[in-house]
């Protein structure tokens, strides 16, 4: 570029009619910086592409990401991956310890295979007591057939990915109070668990981006009267208004509808966040040229919001949305924890955390507190997640 | 600063108005009322004696009276069946479960949900200020990473686990009972030093567990604001100058630095209440919560519209006094201009 300007400055005088030298040739803005194909790519790559390669970088970020992935793919397929149905009591198997996996018997290979039980009952204590019974050996079974279920809901079926032995049982977290298999309930708990948060997030997204939306285009009087809204519901505790109005759901509802309130109720006081974050963005862009010009050209407000202020943050807004799961995921369990939420049949990990609520009860049996695992994983997941997506949301920064 | 005082201290009216009517709106959101259901009960089991006097508490309560006006008795704004007797005159209302005034049934609580609260700020304030000028000033160094870790795992972790986690460890290792104020040993016995011992001992643990995911939002917010604040030009010039790093640091960017964290505690008052109500539920303290979760799945509404009221007006005062804090730490703030957070 600087040889190129020389060659310029010593040419001035060539043509003195234009008081500088004109070079007649067309000009071809690639031939004063040759890009390199990696520049070329990153020039003419789309916005989201950018975004893409930003988040990429955030190791992290991407490694929740995966994490999370993998735990919604429990959702489609709870019935396929878990060995038994959430429901499925066994009177035999009461309070039943995890049953550890081997692959040695007696120091010869023989795969993945559980030993059998046998109980007996303890009668000081009144309690169910299992020991491992090292001559019965249950070999594991994969993609095989078991217990009967519907595929969601509909159509019957009993393939399994993996199933305990014929006759054997296979209880990989132990079991409940009923003989529920605590690692079944895991998978089928996720379906309410995690779906809780997206529903609730969508519900929030499109008040917040209401709500936000008029503030910060119309301003004024309406912008104000939001933001004391806003300022007032942020300044009331969450949980317990989220208790109140979920005990007011009546008692009668089936768990489907238990389920869809909850979500609404989650939604209807998280906007909020979701709503400034959308206003403060809002003010900024619309004092923006290519928002002022596409004004004056005539477009009315809504196509501005939409057409031209919108895809500058709905990266934003997506980003905030992923940190607000892990509170509704939170809350979820919180509510049926406190027996206010969902309620069996339902199966969600806040349900089936409500049977841990007595500490004599965690003490004697301590894998009831399965849930909890998977609840830390993946809200640090979504946190995780989400900041790598707070970060890539303005890649040209 | 009397001036600003008291126009902080007004602008809470409408505030507390718009908070009541939603109280009032959700408590009498179920179908029905605790008396009418009473009635119904009693109606389907073919007991007629007793509905006389429900039907009589029902008319004393106002609950046959239309929506707003029932809301303004409650509030104290309209005469009901005994004049003017609502929360601004000082009766709580009912509780018709204990059947006794709402006063008498959570009065004995509220000092120690009082207590609880304040000592959990007073334990977020404590714990991350230090943690977060270190990690801030030793960026990137292990101890640093160390924090950071610690901050996410206490923000992921919802508090009524870890409560549960707590209960079960403190069993497990130290035959510890965590729950309840104090020592079984102690209920019912007079005040003593070892009683206040045991219950200071008690209070420990729900401080901690609703104090963790606040303390590390705090302790990430405080060092993102130092790390800005240190990275700027007058830092250089005065460590340029030879001015002490101690010096340097505590004159001017922490300075700057501690504004936001004092804001902050603002938007972290409403989940610390929310922790403690869960909390106590879980470990069995004897403040709100238990009570307002019993209230709620029996309906016993005037008692859990105070209590949702009283939790509500906790966080207004706590934001009030952070706000105050900081008018006194920022002169911008009190002359009334404002300052972007």
């Amino acid at each position: 570029m600087s040889g190129s300007r020389k060659k310029n400055a010593s040419m001035d005088m060539a043509d003195p009619g234009a008081g500088h030298y004109v070079n007649p040739e067309p000009f071809n803005p690639a031939s004063m910086e040759t890009l390199t194909p990696a520049q070329e790519r990153y020039y003419q790559a789309s916005q989201w592409q950018i975004m893409w390669w930003k988040f990429r970088r955030h190791k992290i970020a991407l490694w929740s990401g995966v994490i999370l992935v993998l735990f919604y793919l429990n959702v489609p397929f709870a019935e396929i991956i878990a060995p038994y149905t959430a429901n499925q009591r066994s009177n035999d198997h009461l309070f039943a310890p995890p049953q550890k996996v081997h692959f040695f018997h007696e120091g010869e290979f023989v795969g993945p295979f559980v030993y059998g039980m046998t109980s007996e009952i303890d009668i000081e204590t009144v309690k169910w007591v299992f020991t491992e019974d090292r001559t019965q050996v249950y070999p594991i079974r994969f993609f095989c057939r078991g217990s009967d279920y519907d595929f969601w809901g509909l159509i019957p079926w009993d393939f399994h990915v993996i199933c305990p032995a014929e006759g054997g049982t296979l209880y990989l977290l132990g079991t409940d109070r009923l003989g529920r298999d605590v690692y079944s309930g895991l998978i089928y708990g996720a379906r309410l668990s995690l779906t809780v948060g997206i529903i609730g997030v969508t519900i929030s997204i499109v008040l917040g981006m209401f709500f936000g939306g008029i503030a910060g285009y119309f301003g004024g009087l309406l912008d104000s009267v939001v933001q004391r809204m806003i300022e007032i519901l942020r300044s009331l505790p969450e949980l317990p208004l989220w208790m109140a109005l979920s005990a007011a759901l009546p008692v009668t509802w089936s768990p489907v509808w238990i389920y869809l309130g909850i979500t609404v109720i989650l939604g209807l006081l998280d906007w909020p966040g979701l709503a400034r974050a959308v206003r403060s963005k809002l003010l900024a862009l619309r004092e923006e040229e290519y928002a002022r010009a596409a004004v004056l050209m005539g477009a009315k407000p809504g196509r501005v919001i939409r057409k031209h202020l919108l895809p500058g943050f709905t990266s934003h807004i997506i980003a905030s949305a992923t940190l607000s799961i892990p509170a509704m995921i939170l809350g979820e369990t919180a509510l049926s924890f406190l027996n206010l939420g969902l309620r069996r049949p339902a199966v969600s990990w806040g349900v089936m955390l409500n049977e841990a609520q007595d500490i004599s009860v965690i003490v004697v049996y301590p894998w009831l507190m399965a849930p909890v695992v998977p609840i830390i994983i993946v809200v640090l997941a979504f946190n995780f997640m989400g900041d790598g997506m707070r970060d890539a949301a303005d890649p040209y920064k | 600063m009397l001036y600003y005082i008291a126009r902080r201290i007004f602008a809470m009216i409408p505030t507390l108005l718009v908070i009541s009517f939603l109280t009032f709106f959700i408590i009498e959101l179920p179908a029905g009322d605790y008396i009418s259901n009473q009635i119904a009960a009693l109606r389907a089991t073919g007991e007629s004696a007793s509905i006389a006097k429900l039907e009589f508490l029902r008319q004393e309560f106002a609950l046959d009276k239309p929506f707003l006006e029932r809301y303004l008795i409650w509030v104290g704004l309209w005469p009901g069946p005994h004049g003017f007797d609502g929360l601004i005159q000082g009766n709580w209302g009912w509780s018709f479960e204990f059947d006794r005034p709402v006063s008498e049934v959570v009065g004995p609580t509220l000092p120690l949900t009082i207590i609880l609260n304040t000592a959990t700020i007073l334990f977020v304030y404590i714990v991350a200020f230090p943690i977060g000028i270190y990690s801030a000033t030793r960026q990137y160094s292990w101890a640093d990473y160390g924090f950071t870790f610690l901050g996410y795992i206490g923000l992921a972790t919802p508090n009524f686990l870890l409560g549960l986690i707590m209960l079960y460890l403190a069993n497990r290792w130290f035959g510890l009972s965590v729950g309840g104020l104090m020592d079984p040993r102690y209920i019912g016995e007079p005040w003593s030093a070892d009683k206040v011992l045991s219950v200071l001992a008690h209070l420990i643990v729900p401080t901690i567990v609703i104090g963790t995911s606040g303390t590390a939002a705090m302790i990430r917010r405080l060092r993102a604001n130092l790390l800005d604040e240190l990275h700027k030009q007058y830092v250089t010039t005065a460590r340029a100058k030879g001015m002490r790093e101690t010096h340097l640091l505590v004159k001017y960017p922490l300075r700057m630095a501690l504004n936001p964290f004092i804001a902050d505690i603002g938007n972290l008052i409403p989940s610390l209440v929310s922790g403690s109500v869960i909390v106590s539920v879980v470990l069995n303290l004897p403040t709100v919560g238990p009570i307002l979760l019993n209230a709620l799945q029996s309906q016993d509404q005037y008692l859990s519209g105070f209590i949702l009221l009283f939790v509500a007006m906790l966080t207004l005062l706590g934001m009030l006094v952070s706000d105050l804090l900081l008018a006194v730490l920022d002169p911008r703030i009190r002359l009334g201009g404002r300052v972007s957070p």
